[in-house]
């Protein structure tokens, strides 16, 4: 068998070798992963599949739900996914097990639903911890045109930029990552490979407030860096233009909070003259 | 002053308000029209502050001049922080610059009081409106409504801002005289009232458009979906059952999405009026935690605290309340988890609401065991005395013994409260797995 890179790919070699009865463990997939993820492709919808109605005579009845997670699950970069993939089609298949994606406690069950939560959070982060650069206007359609780096867990390009899209129409933008890239010009968005991180803008004169507004909304008085790093890994700093205050600002947190305390409280200064001010007091009163 | 001078004083001024929720509006996003901005489902953190909380919104004051002389607060008139202000352009402007590198899902937008409520609310409401009608924006708006303003502006608020909120700050009137006198908990209820009219209207508005089968707007005629709340704990001497209570009020009676806990923490000018001491951050921790339980879990609010003895009124710092009032409600376990119903599952320590349906989802094929609440990475160790199971049955555990208390309570030396207010129930969950992590499953069973 070759190796399989894609969904589509998966879903041709799975019915394949479901309807010709070959049990998972004689089945050796081979992940063909070359750096794309062929994802949402005119071929994956509809979604409700041809194996439900297999040619032949043979019907195997699988929910659609299993083919949204298994979409999802093939952007991971675990290798075993295929695998994985076909082993639970095939208990839903053949095993006499329709509703096994209800068994949250099942093995085969438990280890899909990490995958996708790892993708799902993935989809998340990089929504999340994209920075774009302004690099221009461009001349003929006046449009403001961006350009972000950034590099995901996992090969979710495809499946993110639609949510990119739809924030961000009015303006052009690229994402350049190791293993592909996306652009957007107001009419559509077009894939290209992946680039080095010397590709992208090292700058924005923006940058400069961002980081001020950083530094001004956080409290020294309650420094709790283990909540932020749970939500923010340190894996991601390197590409967000605000984390090199992280050290500084933590540094200076218990010396800041301990000024705070020390200063004499401020007493209570009389009201000033003011019309709105006399008239709500009067009607608190009565 | 430059833009970033007024920005460093602004954000400064308005980081005590705890809200960044940018969640829970109707979905929409910014095709077909000429500017950006999208919203709905769930929303983005961008960024985390070393204090561990959220930047999801560009949380700014228009202004830091107030009239008003609220004790807690940093910007309360007789407090000598340098005050600035931002133009409603310069606003706009930077909300749409943020948001186009994606440091943001919208603004938050607040203001001390100047001149009047209704001068204030007018150049608030401004922002919202340029960035709606002259720049089509259709990111996140939250704005912070001034009660004391005309039910129009209010209305005009909730046209443009996907979140309303006015901060209730204290739970009773009586702390309100104390140290904010120009608040008046009666005129803050009206206006919730008035702005849950509002939500009302813009929610009938978009299912009528759905029952009409007319696609949702991309921009809605009322933005208003949701009001939310902010009270100040440890500032005055309300207990946790007060502060429950006027929080289960704002919820059942005003519709609210949230109440928002802040303990008060030393701020840079602090006032004689106020107490030296902050109260500990767990106190806020434990209030989140009751409040989940409030809105998800079918607890009462009498039923939070103990009703007499020397913890009357106040939940205990070093327990959970669910795990607190399991303790104080011991006639009611061992639950069956193969039997009991979904609301008696959810009042078992341990259990979230996501364990408790995937229990139900697990219990339809078979029985549920240990292994099972293992593999779902529930704190096993903390449910079982509580639970019983098709392999156990606690027993021989001591549901009566005087130390099933002490089994839960950490260890003094390891008191470390880490949790983010943002997230109380993912922090607490994750504190629960590290829990489960570390008892030895055998030995126990």
């Amino acid at each position: 068998m070759k190796p399989v890179a894609t969904f589509s790919e998966w879903r041709i070699e799975a019915r394949r070798l479901l309807e010709s009865g070959a049990p998972p463990e004689s089945v050796f997939w081979e992940d063909g992963t070359t750096g794309q993820c062929e994802l949402f492709n005119e071929t994956t919808s509809p979604a409700l599949p041809e194996i439900s109605e297999a040619e032949g005579g043979s019907i195997f009845k699988v929910p659609k739900a299993f083919f949204d997670l298994a979409e999802v699950i093939s952007c991971h970069r675990d290798a075993r996914r295929w695998g994985l993939l076909y082993r639970i089609l095939w208990r839903i298949a053949r095993g006499g097990e329709r509703h096994l994606l209800a068994r949250s406690s099942d093995d085969d069950i438990l280890m899909a639903r990490s995958f996708s939560k790892e993708i799902g959070r993935d989809l998340h982060k990089m929504r999340a911890f994209v920075r774009f650069r302004k690099v221009g206007v461009c001349e003929s359609s006046g449009r403001e045109q961006f350009v972000a780096w950034f590099e995901p867990m996992h090969r979710i390009i495809r499946l993110n930029a639609p949510f990119f899209r739809k924030r961000f129409t009015g303006m052009d933008w690229s994402i350049l990552t190791p293993d592909d890239s996306v652009h957007w010009d107001g009419q559509k968005l077009r894939f290209t490979d992946g680039v080095p991180k010397s590709s992208a803008p090292d700058a924005d004169s923006l940058e400069e407030l961002w980081k001020s507004y950083y530094r001004s909304i956080f409290n020294p008085a309650r420094l709790k860096l283990k909540a932020m790093q749970a939500e923010m890994p340190v894996k991601y700093w390197k590409n967000l233009p605000e984390a090199e205050l992280i050290h500084g600002l933590t540094r200076d947190a218990s010396r800041r909070e301990h000024e705070m305390i020390e200063r004499r409280p401020l007493k209570p200064r009389s009201r000033p003259k003011n019309a709105y001010l006399d008239q709500i007091l009067r009607e608190s009163g009565e | 002053m430059d833009r970033q001078r007024k920005l460093e004083i602004l954000a400064d001024a308005a980081k005590y308000d705890a809200s960044c929720a940018s969640s829970g509006s109707k979905r929409r996003d910014s095709i077909g029209g000429k500017g950006i901005g999208s919203a709905g489902g769930a929303g983005i953190c961008h960024s985390y502050a070393p204090d561990g909380r959220c930047i999801s919104l560009l949380k700014i004051l228009l202004t830091n001049v107030c009239l008003y002389d609220c004790h807690y607060c940093i910007n309360r008139r007789s407090s000598d922080v340098r005050r600035a202000r931002f133009s409603v352009e310069e606003a706009v402007a930077l909300t749409l610059d943020f948001y186009k590198r994606n440091y943001i899902e919208g603004l938050f937008l607040s203001s001390g009081i100047v001149r009047s409520a209704d001068y204030t609310m007018e150049q608030v409401v401004a922002v919202a409106r340029t960035l709606r009608e002259e720049h089509d924006f259709r990111g996140y708006i939250h704005l912070k409504t001034i009660p004391e303003a005309s039910q129009e502006l209010i209305e005009e608020a909730g046209k443009y801002a996907d979140r309303i909120s006015i901060n209730v700050e204290l739970p009773e009137q009586k702390s309100l005289d104390q140290l904010a006198p120009e608040k008046n908990l009666k005129r803050t209820q009206e206006a919730m009232g008035g702005i849950r009219e509002r939500i009302v209207e813009g929610r009938a508005e978009r299912r009528d458009r759905s029952q009409r089968n007319r696609p949702a707007r991309r921009t809605p005629k009322i933005y208003a979906n949701g009001q939310s709340t902010q009270m100040i704990i440890g500032a005055d001497c309300s207990d946790d059952d007060t502060i429950l209570r006027r929080a289960d009020t704002l919820y059942s009676g005003y519709d609210l999405r949230r109440v928002y806990y802040s303990a008060f923490s030393p701020i840079p000018a602090s006032s004689s009026v106020l107490p030296v001491k902050a109260p500990p951050l767990v106190r806020e921790h434990r209030l989140y935690q009751a409040d989940w339980l409030l809105r998800f879990y079918g607890f009462g609010v009498g039923e939070l605290t103990p009703r007499q003895g020397e913890m009357a009124g106040k939940l205990e710092l070093e327990l959970d309340p669910k795990l607190a009032w399991a303790l104080r409600h011991r006639d009611q376990f061992p639950v069956d988890l193969n039997r009991a119903s979904r609301e008696q599952l959810l009042r078992v320590p341990g259990l979230g609401v996501r364990t408790v349906d995937r229990l139900l989802g697990i219990r339809r094929f078979g029985r549920v065991r240990l292994d099972d609440l293992a593999k779902l990475r529930t704190s096993v160790k903390k449910c079982l005395p509580f639970i019983i199971t098709a392999d156990h049955h606690p027993a021989r555990l001591g549901l009566d013994s005087d130390r099933l208390r002490q089994r839960f309570l950490p260890p003094p030396q390891q008191l470390e409260f880490d949790f983010s207010e943002a997230t109380p129930v993912r922090t607490a969950a994750a504190q629960e797995v590290r829990h489960a992590a570390a008892s030895a499953l055998t030995g126990q069973v």
